[in-house]
């Protein structure tokens, strides 16, 4: 059998009157790229922060890395992986410093710690950079710096929120190498991105309209579906009929 | 006339140790819309405070609608519209008190050059008693975008007006400027989406502080030299390992469903490559032929 690595269902999330998530239901494969589409306004924000337990349901249910998102928010926190483009290093620590920082945070041996530093500066060939101050590297080697820390503790699933914003197209490249790495080692990955190309590197993707998953499938079944050529395309079919004033 | 001429802009930081500018020309012409199009770090803000009088770069020369950027700096601050890539407007002003303010500090009204703004602003409107910190992503942009616009600039600066915006905002955002470009505004537009360059009339790549290349968009795309093909099978991830591993392979990237590959020898076999992934295990496997996106033509200007 297939192993569940995220499970919500009817998940909602009121502000007063305002439906912000709703009803949202979909399961994660163990291993599986899943890409969290969907318009500004849309609701992605607030339903990523349900699953990576900072923000409680109004309603609905869920499961990430096995623990419920109620009642074990902080045990979803240490077993989670979560990076997005605004908060992910500290600038003014060195690369080993911010290694061995988040290493501990997540819990890891003193003995740990050195092996995963030794290990990922040797791949991510920053040995001449580890005293580095981290504001000073450029950013394509922050965005997978920040990812390789992210995901230092073999976390199930990895949360990547517009990782790769205002990466140049190569570095841009060089960080879904590490994605596909990642989830091929068996690391579920949720991305929310605003390039449609990158929806294409996906196993899944679902877009979001107004609070609701207007379409969930893979990149090929979508583009049949819609009768069109590219993600870009069903994107436009969908977050066109959104009535909700977009973010 | 041109509406911006940069010559030989050099800007550093930190006494010369950053190097933000390299050197740097190019023009835009009158009513057209220039795009700067590279990643973060390639300059771009530092070039728009340069050409906006707000930063002096260490050597070269700039003029915008005929004014020098140091010597004129007054004149200049009175006919360029700029719209920074941070949110600048006042937070605790309402969107109407904002829009007010600016119209008056350029000694003019809201009245005067409403049909400019109209389009966009009827849809802050409803909102228009709110302050403008409290307003959502898209509509601070959509303010930013009126106040930049009030005093009929004679050249627009948009700094990254679409970054981190969702696909259809970002093609309404191009809709509009193409409304101003027909009212005669030339508009220097920055962005690190690749594929809104074929949405300006020029465009320069820019990356680390040097211009790669400055030309149309179809300019860009007919002087890319390579052969490029389109190579799909049914395990992605493995034709990326597979084909990076092959001694004919030149550079090979991801792009959307399928791989842009080029090859160290443009008379390729494909029939032979096409057999090579089969023996590794490949199945439907499609290779073809294809023309280049302006990013195929950034990531092969870049090294």
């Amino acid at each position: 059998m297939s192993e569940k690595v995220l499970i919500t269902k009817n998940l909602t999330k009121k502000f007063g009157d305002f439906v912000a998530v709703d009803n949202i239901s979909f399961d994660l494969e163990k291993g599986e790229i899943f890409g969290f589409l969907g318009a500004n306004g849309a609701g992605k924000t607030t339903a990523m922060k349900m699953l990576i337990g900072i923000s409680k349901p109004t309603s609905g249910s869920a499961t990430v890395a096995g623990f419920d998102i109620y009642k074990q928010t902080e045990l979803v926190k240490s077993n989670i992986g979560y990076m997005s483009q605004k908060f992910s290093l500290y600038d003014d620590l060195t690369v080993i410093e911010n290694i061995r920082f988040f290493a501990g945070i997540y819990g890891l041996s003193d003995k740990e710690i050195k092996e995963k530093s030794d290990i990922l500066i040797e791949k991510l060939e920053m040995k001449s950079e580890i005293n580095t101050l981290v504001a000073s590297l450029p950013l394509g080697w922050k965005q997978k710096l920040s990812f390789s820390i992210a995901i230092v503790h073999n976390p199930k699933i990895v949360f990547l929120d517009e990782p790769t914003g205002g990466v140049d197209p190569a570095s841009r490249r060089l960080f879904w190498d590490l994605i596909y790495e990642a989830a091929h080692n068996g690391t579920t990955v949720f991305v929310t991105t605003h390039y449609m190309d990158e929806a294409e590197y996906c196993n899944r993707v679902s877009i979001m309209v107004d609070g609701r998953i207007e379409a969930l499938d893979s990149p090929f079944n979508l583009k049949k579906q819609f009768k069109v050529n590219s993600i870009d395309e069903v994107f436009h079919q969908l977050a066109r009929k959104a009535t909700r004033q977009a973010d | 006339m041109n509406a911006i001429n940069v010559e030989n802009i050099t800007m550093t930081y930190n006494k010369g140790k950053v190097k933000a500018l390299n050197g740097v020309s190019f023009s835009v012409k009158k009513g057209e819309i220039f795009g700067l199009i590279g990643p973060d770090g390639a300059g771009k803000t530092s070039l728009f405070r340069i050409l906006t009088t707000l930063l002096l770069a260490d050597s070269g020369y700039a003029e915008v609608a005929g004014f020098d950027v140091v010597r004129d700096m007054k004149s200049i601050r009175k006919i360029v519209g700029y719209m920074p890539g941070k949110f600048s407007l006042y937070q605790d002003l309402t969107v109407e008190e904002n829009l007010k303010f600016f119209a008056t500090i350029f000694k003019t009204t809201v009245k005067e050059n409403y049909h400019l703004i109209k389009e966009i602003y009827v849809q802050i409107e409803p909102f228009k008693d709110r302050r403008a910190g409290k307003l959502s992503g898209g509509m601070k942009q959509k303010l930013a975008l009126c106040c930049a616009l009030i005093h009929k600039p004679e050249v627009l600066f948009l700094d990254e007006p679409t970054t981190g915006v969702d696909p259809v905002s970002r093609k309404e955002f191009w809709s509009m400027l193409r409304n101003l470009k027909k009212e005669g505004i030339s508009i220097l537009v920055s962005t690190p989406y690749m594929d809104e360059a074929n949405l300006c009339d020029n465009i320069a790549l820019i990356k680390d502080g040097n211009i790669l290349t400055v030309n149309t968009p179809n300019g860009i795309v007919e002087s890319y030299k390579e052969k490029l093909y389109s190579i799909k099978s049914q395990n992605m991830y493995q034709l990326i390992l597979d084909l990076r591993s092959y001694e004919e392979t030149k550079k090979c990237f991801a792009f959307g469903e399928s791989l842009h590959v080029t090859f160290k020898n443009d008379l390729v076999d494909l029939e032979l490559l096409n057999n090579k992934l089969k023996s590794n295990g490949h199945e439907n496997i499609e290779i073809t032929e294809i023309t280049p996106s302006i990013e195929d033509c950034f990531l092969a200007l870049e090294d």
